[in-house]
């Protein structure tokens, strides 16, 4: 909402406050203002002045020199511009003027003769055609010829005004107007405040001789006021007018609009103007549209209503959707004679409801959605019959139909001042609460110490509120600073938590950088996962308003979030990636219900990586965390994966993850060309680790022995220490892999594998003799159950 | 004898001048010291001695040998330090070659920042609490004093699933959650990600992160709101940070603020990236609602408590001077390494 300063002189005391004092008291006390804007702040010293007389240059055939009158004398000034007569009143840039794009006028010599300054053109003075509201003819602007002579152009233009820029909230209706914030400055200030009972004259005719009104819901039309002009004519409006509804931001059109436009801007009342020739029966007829019901707005859309709008109709069709924009079949029209002002206040829901169906948000609707004073329809309309009256624009038909609707009774609220310092922390004496309220148009009942709110202020509802009302107009700045008191609580982060964050300074300290993804995703990145058409994955959480399809699922894996990130980086030149992720999915129940939302921890990497570094990064993983149980079994049925580099990842027999060489068609897909790794666990497993504990040291030496074994290709060897360990029993200390070797002096389809173990007891050395019984196990049972020869 | 002795220790001074290296001092050792030794066959013939003459050369022989052996050692010594300043003078590297460093990986600015403000809170007896994205219609709105025919329930707004489920477009439906399962005393901060039907551009995204607080009690006040997020600031930016309350309106809560707090580069004199102002706006706030209170079975009569929440993005843009939004998803990695 933008506003004139000089406005609010209409209604309050403006004296003597500066623009940035105002912005900073009003934004404190809860009128936010956005900026204050000097329109004229570019042009100075720049006046009206009077052709006196025009002399041809010696030198120039283009040049003429004119005598022109500035108010204060008469001054010499040389120009070039075509259109110049003796007589006419034009804009005249003095010297040591400025013009808008920090141009500065001197005054100088042009062909030897002295110039004291310049005729301005509209262009010159920053000033477009549709602000004049015509074309011009070229060359220098012409003005009226009854413009007084030594005027501040700023003036003239209106622009000689600080302009607020309001940022209302939406519980404020109210202040959607000039009155309200008006209002507001008033009792920032403690300054007095009035609104003038708006005067004018009737003729003798009436109103319902010619027009009868029906409201047939009145839960959605909750006031509907209407009068009549009659002997209308239609014009432009007057200077004061159209400059005020510029400086606000409104464009002028003709008088009977402009009317309209300045009622709402000053009384935040909506109104609309009919002519009455296109009202058939005379009649206003306030009723719920038919479904399927046509109609053709203002700006010529044609819209299809349903029977939960409504309209305002005459006796045989609809003329305006209520509260939104008037329909084209009956706008006021240049020979319109007579015209029926609709002043209404209707359900701010509802209005909401069919603007947004109709696609149609107006000034208007956006005003009645947040719910409209029904008291307000009465002044409104009457200070529009004053204008018509002052710009003579038309004639007063005597009387008004007004007709009320169905409204909630007024609350009285409770009133407790101990109560509401003791809520805010403040110690406001009972006087000045009861003093700020009644500025603000509260009814203050001090015997019974109730409170009842003014009906243009629908957002008081409860004693929290008029707290709010008493601590903004006291000041939020002076309120105190305490500390919380009362019961101690303890402030600590949940185990879910700590292992989250535990989790996170393991995988960074191993080089791992950590990722924000969306968590929606396109249902199209299941086909670039290779995953099949009937994968259950596939079924997500939709979202049935989405920007678009690309984030119109939430996703049910993380690897195609990482693929993608793993892509970009690939696809700005980065040589390598390690990147992890814990984030959620989302796995869908029932209908009518919340998903499963999981989180998820999600490893990805490329460049100078295999296998085994992935896989190293999880092992590390788990051993920090201390989850035991994780075994890794080869797994080629995951699409997503190269199928004889993959693994799912198992605790205690339950699959919680898969770790792998991504395929190389997903890869093509998320168009990286290099081997890429992932692995996606669930952090469900992450939570529970084992307590640390300590073993003593060991004071008994350990006994090492090396073994080197050809076995077949396919055996893995999870599978030979697994033989081993059973055989060892509990003198075995530890099994270290530390070559495996295909190749020359190895038989086809053969590995050599090489382990060093170490045995140790707690109690004694160990004999030679303890050690080869163990060890001889041990090639025996890899013998047996592995098919191992020994090397 | 005697004089042999003392040509023995003279030659040996004369000769440990005259060494300059450990294996030239060895044989100089072996040839007077040794088993069969100049010093040692000299002791040898001491039996031949009479036994008055016996203790006296034996003391002098006693003390040419610790002669020796002292002055061995310290010409050893002298030697054995005067090669290894040699040694290291050849081993001289250049140490303004970088570093052999195992590399680690970065945590994300945001997860950097919200960690921060976790902590701060955590030292002011708050517990993290968390709750789902994907969100009944009744605590994103309902229950929040949001009616079905509140503006912000537009569509525009608001990711729908189904009719009574939404993604979640603030945090604030954690509160509900908190104070149905939980008694007051109630201290907890709520950070998570929520959804807004936003275009993505330099300063908007369909989803982003708030962090979300809640207190509970009874006797809770505005001062106590003003000081709590008072003394968060100054934790967050700095011991001069100030703050200023304005009134605002939040439908959840009542009074209602917005805290602003002095422009971290102009501190408050005004300049481009405060718009002139002096303050920059960091987080909505206010009394909870008593409504809100009494939907999650608390008696507003008995207990108040204030809420706020703040957008981690901003937060984080702001300490850093990143200018646009889309940089915390897309997860370049000459982005990441930068926090």
């Amino acid at each position: 909402m933008k506003v004139p300063m000089s406005w609010f002189e209409d209604y309050t005391d403006m004296s003597g406050i500066t623009p940035k004092e105002y912005a900073h008291a009003l934004t404190m006390s809860g009128s936010m203002v956005e900026g204050i804007e000097n329109l004229g702040e570019e042009i100075q010293n720049v006046v009206t002045g009077k052709i006196l007389e025009i002399t041809p240059h010696q030198d120039s055939d283009h040049l003429v020199i004119c005598q022109v009158d500035v108010g204060e004398g008469v001054i010499q000034i040389v120009t070039g511009a075509p259109n110049v007569k003796v007589g006419q009143i034009v804009p005249v840039a003095k010297h040591q003027s400025k013009l808008p794009g920090g141009v500065v006028i001197k005054k100088g010599k042009l062909r030897g003769v002295e110039s004291n300054g310049m005729l301005c053109s509209h262009d010159e003075l920053g000033i477009t055609e549709a602000e004049l509201g015509y074309t011009p003819e070229y060359g220098i602007l012409v003005l009226p010829e009854d413009t007084e002579i030594g005027m501040d152009i700023r003036d003239y233009f209106g622009l000689n005004e600080d302009v607020v820029e309001f940022e209302i909230t939406s519980n404020r209706p109210d202040c959607f107007s000039v009155i309200g914030l008006a209002r507001e400055t008033a009792v920032t200030f403690h300054r007095p405040f009035a609104v003038k009972k708006p005067t004018f004259t009737e003729n003798n005719e009436k109103i319902t001789d010619s027009l009868s009104v029906e409201v047939q819901n009145p839960d959605k039309c909750l006031r509907y006021t209407a009068r009549m002009v009659k002997n209308v004519k239609i014009g432009p409006s007057p200077k004061w007018l159209s400059t005020r509804l510029k400086a606000a931001g409104v464009r002028s059109i003709n008088n009977i609009v402009d009317i309209t436009n300045y009622i709402m801007l000053e009384y935040g009342q909506p109104m609309h103007a009919f002519d009455l020739r296109d009202l058939d029966g005379q009649k206003i007829v306030v009723r719920d549209a038919k479904d399927g019901e046509k109609i053709q707005t203002l700006d010529e859309q044609e819209h299809i209503l349903s029977a939960q709008d409504l309209v305002i109709a005459d006796a045989s069709r609809a003329v305006a959707i209520a509260g939104v924009m008037g329909g084209f079949n009956s706008e006021v029209k240049p020979d319109t004679t007579t015209i029926v002002f609709e002043s209404a206040t209707f359900d701010g829901a509802s209005v909401r409801l069919t603007a947004q169906r109709a696609g149609l948000r107006t000034e208007a609707s956006s005003r009645y959605e947040k719910g409209l004073d029904v008291n307000n329809t009465v002044p409104a309309i009457e200070r529009a019959c004053q204008l018509v009256e002052e710009l003579g624009c038309g004639e007063i038909v005597g009387g008004v139909i007004d007709i009320k609707g169905n409204t909630k009774p007024q609350t009285v609220h409770q009133f407790r001042p101990e109560k509401i310092n003791a809520f805010l922390g403040t110690d406001i004496p009972t006087e000045t609460m009861i003093s700020y309220l009644k500025e603000l148009e509260f009814e203050v009942d001090e015997q019974k110490m109730t409170v009842i709110a003014p009906t243009f202020r629908p957002d008081i509802e409860s004693e929290a509120d008029i707290a709010e009302e008493i601590a903004r107009i006291y000041g939020y700045d002076k309120i105190p600073t305490t500390l919380l008191s009362g019961t101690a609580t303890t402030g600590k982060f949940s185990k879910k938590q700590m292992r989250e964050n535990l989790a996170k300074s393991i995988l960074t300290a191993q080089g791992l950088s950590e990722l924000c993804t969306y968590t929606f995703t396109s249902p199209t990145i299941y086909d670039k996962l290779c995953f099949s058409a009937d994968c259950p994955l596939r079924k997500n959480i939709v979202i049935t308003n989405p920007l678009g399809e690309d984030t119109s699922v939430m996703r049910a894996t993380t690897l195609a979030s990482m693929m993608q990130i793993l892509s970009h980086n690939y696809n700005h030149r980065a040589e390598s990636a390690k990147l992890f992720e814990i984030g959620k999915i989302y796995i869908p129940t029932e209908p009518g219900k919340l998903p499963d939302e999981s989180l998820m921890v999600t490893l990805g990497m490329y460049g100078g990586v295999d296998f085994y570094d992935i896989k190293g990064v999880l092992e590390e993983l788990f051993a920090a965390m201390r989850i035991d149980g994780i075994r890794y079994v080869a797994s080629g049925d995951h699409p997503s994966f190269h199928p004889g580099r993959t693994a799912k990842i198992m605790m205690n027999g339950q699959e919680i993850g898969i770790v792998g060489e991504v395929h190389p068609t997903v890869c093509k897909n998320f168009e990286v060309e290099t081997a890429c790794y992932m692995a996606e666990i669930s952090f469900e497993a992450l939570i529970d680790g084992t307590e640390a504990s300590y073993t003593q040291l060991p004071r008994f030496p350990a006994v090492t022995r090396d073994i080197a074994m050809l076995v077949d290709k396919t055996v893995p060897v999870a599978d030979l220490e697994e033989t081993m360990v059973k055989a060892a029993g509990k003198l075995l200390e530890n099994i270290k892999l530390f070559d495996v070797y295909e190749g020359a002096q190895i038989p086809e389809g053969k590995k050599s594998v090489a382990y060093a173990i170490s045995f140790r007891a707690s109690d004694r050395s160990l004999t030679g003799e303890e050690v080869n019984e163990v060890f001889d196990k041990i090639l025996k049972k890899l013998e047996k159950e592995c098919g191992a020869q020994l090397r | 004898m005697k004089e042999k002795l003392q040509q023995i220790k003279t030659e040996v001074t004369d000769l440990l001048a005259k060494t300059n290296d450990l294996e030239g001092l060895e044989q100089l050792r072996i040839r007077f010291l040794g088993k069969k030794g100049e010093l040692t066959a000299v002791l040898k013939g001491m039996g031949q001695l009479s036994a008055e003459e016996r203790p006296v050369i034996g003391a002098l022989a006693n003390e040419v040998r610790s002669y020796l052996e002292q002055e061995i050692d310290s010409r050893k010594e002298e030697l054995s330090a005067k090669m290894q300043e040699e040694k290291l003078k050849k081993e001289v590297i250049d140490v303004t070659m970088p570093g052999k460093k195992q590399e680690l990986g970065k945590l994300h600015p945001l997860t950097q920042v919200l960690d921060e403000i976790k902590n701060i809170f955590v030292g002011l007896g708050f517990q993290i609490a968390e709750g789902p994205e994907v969100e009944y219609d009744y605590y994103n709105f309902e229950a929040l004093n949001i009616p079905k025919n509140h503006p912000a329930r537009d569509t525009q707004d608001t990711f729908y699933i189904e009719d009574n489920i939404v993604l979640r477009t603030q945090t604030s439906p954690m509160q509900v959650r908190v104070m149905e399962k939980q008694k007051p005393p109630i201290r907890i901060l709520a950070p998570g990600r929520v959804y807004r039907s936003d275009a993505v551009d330099a300063t908007h995204s369909p989803v982003f992160h708030q962090v979300e607080g809640l207190v509970v009690d009874k006797g809770v006040t505005m001062a106590d709101l003003k000081g709590t997020l008072e003394a968060f600031i100054k934790e967050l930016y700095g011991a001069d940070a100030k703050v200023r309350f304005r009134p605002h309106h939040f439908p959840f809560t009542e009074p209602s603020a917005e805290m602003d707090v002095s422009c971290f580069v102009c501190g408050g004199e005004g300049c481009r990236v405060c718009k002139g102002e002096g303050w920059i706006e960091i987080l909505g706030c206010g009394m909870v609602h008593p409504k809100v209170l009494a939907n999650c079975g608390i008696d507003p009569e008995e207990y108040s408590g204030f809420a706020f929440g703040l957008g981690l993005e901003r937060v984080v843009m702001r300490r850093y001077g990143i200018d646009d939004l889309r940089l915390f998803f897309e997860n370049d990695l000459r982005f990441l390494g930068q926090f």
